[in-house]
């Protein structure tokens, strides 16, 4: 359990940037159980009601509608944290995965590609931060010489 | 078995989450990830690079690793907080066998071919101490968000780099007049694994080649170089992104052109040619090539969140360096730019290694503080406080760096 949580710290992967509607429920306590449009998140025999989880799957992808194509396709030649690692809009993506498939040996998505495009879109959106972020939250700690 | 892992509403709480404010920064989630692809082929990385336990894994495929402020204190990089940077994947230990160094291109007089030894044997051997940091270092600040690696600020190391002088093989191998360019080939393998595709292939022009710190390198601190950062040969060109310093380099091409090699051409390591605004689908005619990097400065010493007990005193240090040129003033700030107080700087051990800084600082009272350090380079060009130009691929993000500080019972 300590190593798990070390390696927590060590993983400081991309934002694992939650839609807006989730923090939303988040914060309000809500049960996830019936949250609309989404598979229903999953939630450990020993939390208390109220308390919500994100799944991720062993590739560090977000489990949501997509996510088995996504894994499919997109960590073949490299690891997903190289797709989560960007925030990108839908034409962005497009033009990535066109890029790819023009100079990097990517194949012919087919209809995987609008199935992709929308998982990226919806799990990892872009998040503004403005000019420059705060320092916050910070790791606090007492400081000795 | 599919491993899940579940993430608790605890440790999202942790995080200080607003209602109303879901703006969250990459560097600031550790607890939200998880780690990945330890389940597959993946070597620990900590194992497998002899990594400080605290150095933060961006990506395993490929390999990208960086260190933390705190991390960067030592006046020498030791191997073990260098950051790690990778476009394909790193060679294996069997590869590196019977390793030659081809000279070719359109300039070279004749072609010629040389063995590790021979480079050893027929060459002077000089070491410098030589900042290499990632054009993408701070890419994590940009807004909208450039795609590549989000690295925060830990993508720099100064090291101790020994090797020959590219000058001096250049000169011994013979170059034509209308040489401009020297070109790097590597034995990395592309992602793809394709063998016909480099993963990298980048290029410095000539007057920087022959510059007298630009080394062709086989030892790092004092030993051979370590697999991942190049063995056994690996171009050192200071003052320029750090994809210019070409890992398990076998081949150099003189070039009458600039050199076209992977990640020369396209968007790859270019700015904008003109500041553009925000968000801008800038045209490749545009952007022009990535030089000389920017004024920066890290505060090494203490690590940010530091709580003073019953004390209104803190030292603090750090380096700071300016692309090829030197670092005239460090200067801190704990009122958020309002006023700024210098900093002892001392001079640089060689060109384009890192200058130490330190400063005593005595806070006013109690409260919550940010100690922002900021350096001013020959020119009298200084960091910026806020985020600098934006541009697509999110590169020399040099605003000034901070730390908090908590004054308690002042």
């Amino acid at each position: 359990m300590v190593d798990l949580v070390d390696r927590l710290k060590k993983y400081r992967l991309v934002p694992l940037i939650i839609p807006f509607s989730l923090w939303l429920v988040l914060l309000l306590g809500c049960n996830m159980d019936k949250k609309e449009g989404s598979e229903p998140t999953v939630q450990s025999p020993d939390q208390s009601p109220g308390t919500t989880s994100l799944e991720i799957n062993e590739k560090g992808l977000i489990v949501a509608p997509g996510v088995e194509l996504v894994s499919a396709h997109c960590t073949i030649c490299h690891s997903a944290q190289l797709v989560t690692q960007n925030r990108l809009s839908r034409s962005q993506w497009k033009a990535t995965i066109r890029w790819m498939q023009e100079t990097q040996n990517l194949w012919e998505l087919g209809e995987a590609e609008s199935v992709i495009i929308d998982y990226l879109v919806e799990n990892y959106p872009i998040v503004e931060k403005g000019r420059r972020a705060p320092l916050a939250p910070v790791e606090w700690y007492d400081f000795k010489d | 078995m599919k491993r899940r892992t579940f993430l608790n509403r605890s440790l999202l709480s942790g995080i200080g989450i607003q209602l109303g404010l879901p703006i969250v920064y990459a560097h600031h989630m550790p607890e939200a990830y998880v780690p990945l692809g330890l389940a597959s082929n993946n070597p620990d990385p900590f194992k497998e690079f002899g990594l400080h336990p605290e150095m933060l894994v961006l990506n395993d495929k490929p390999w990208n690793i960086e260190a933390q402020a705190h991390l960067l204190d030592d006046t020498i990089t030791p191997n073990e907080r260098m950051f790690i940077r990778n476009n394909g994947l790193v060679p294996k230990k069997e590869d590196l066998e019977n390793w030659t160094l081809q000279l070719d291109g359109e300039s070279v007089v004749t072609p010629i071919e040389f063995t590790l030894e021979e480079l050893k044997q027929k060459f002077n051997q000089h070491t410098y101490q030589i900042l290499l940091e990632c054009g993408g270092n701070g890419r994590s600040e940009f807004d909208p968000p450039a795609k590549g690696n989000q690295w925060t600020l830990g993508a720099v190391h100064c090291a101790n780099w020994t090797g020959i002088r590219l000058k001096d093989l250049l000169e011994e191998v013979g170059y034509k007049e209308d040489a401009v360019y020297i070109g790097y080939h590597a034995k990395d393998l592309h992602l793809s694994q394709d063998p016909s595709k480099e993963a990298i292939s980048r290029g410095i022009p000539l007057a920087k080649a022959l510059q007298p710190e630009t080394l062709l390198a086989f030892k790092m601190n004092g030993e051979d170089i370590p697999l991942v950062h190049g063995a056994p040969l690996r171009l050192i060109a200071g003052g320029y992104p750090a994809s210019a310093s070409g890992k398990w380099v076998n081949r150099l091409s003189i070039r009458n052109k600039i050199h076209d090699g992977a990640k020369m051409g396209g968007m790859s390591y270019r700015m904008p040619k003109f500041p553009v605004e925000p968000g801008t689908k800038v045209k490749e005619e545009d952007m022009e090539i990535i030089t000389q990097m920017p004024v920066k400065s890290l505060i090494t010493y203490p690590k940010t969140g530091a709580r003073l007990r019953d004390r209104k005193q803190l030292d603090i240090r750090g380096h700071a360096w300016a692309g090829e040129g030197k670092v005239t003033k460090v200067e801190y700030s704990i009122d958020f730019g309002a006023s700024w107080k210098n900093c002892r700087l001392d001079e640089p051990v060689n060109r384009m290694a890192w200058q130490h800084f330190k400063a005593s600082i005595n806070f006013p009272q109690k409260g919550y503080y940010e100690v922002w350090a900021k350096a001013t380079d020959e020119q009298g060009i200084t960091q910026p406080l806020l985020v600098p130009g934006w541009n697509p691929k999110g590169y020399l993000n040099n605003a000034c760096h901070r730390i908090a500080v908590m004054v308690e019972n002042g």
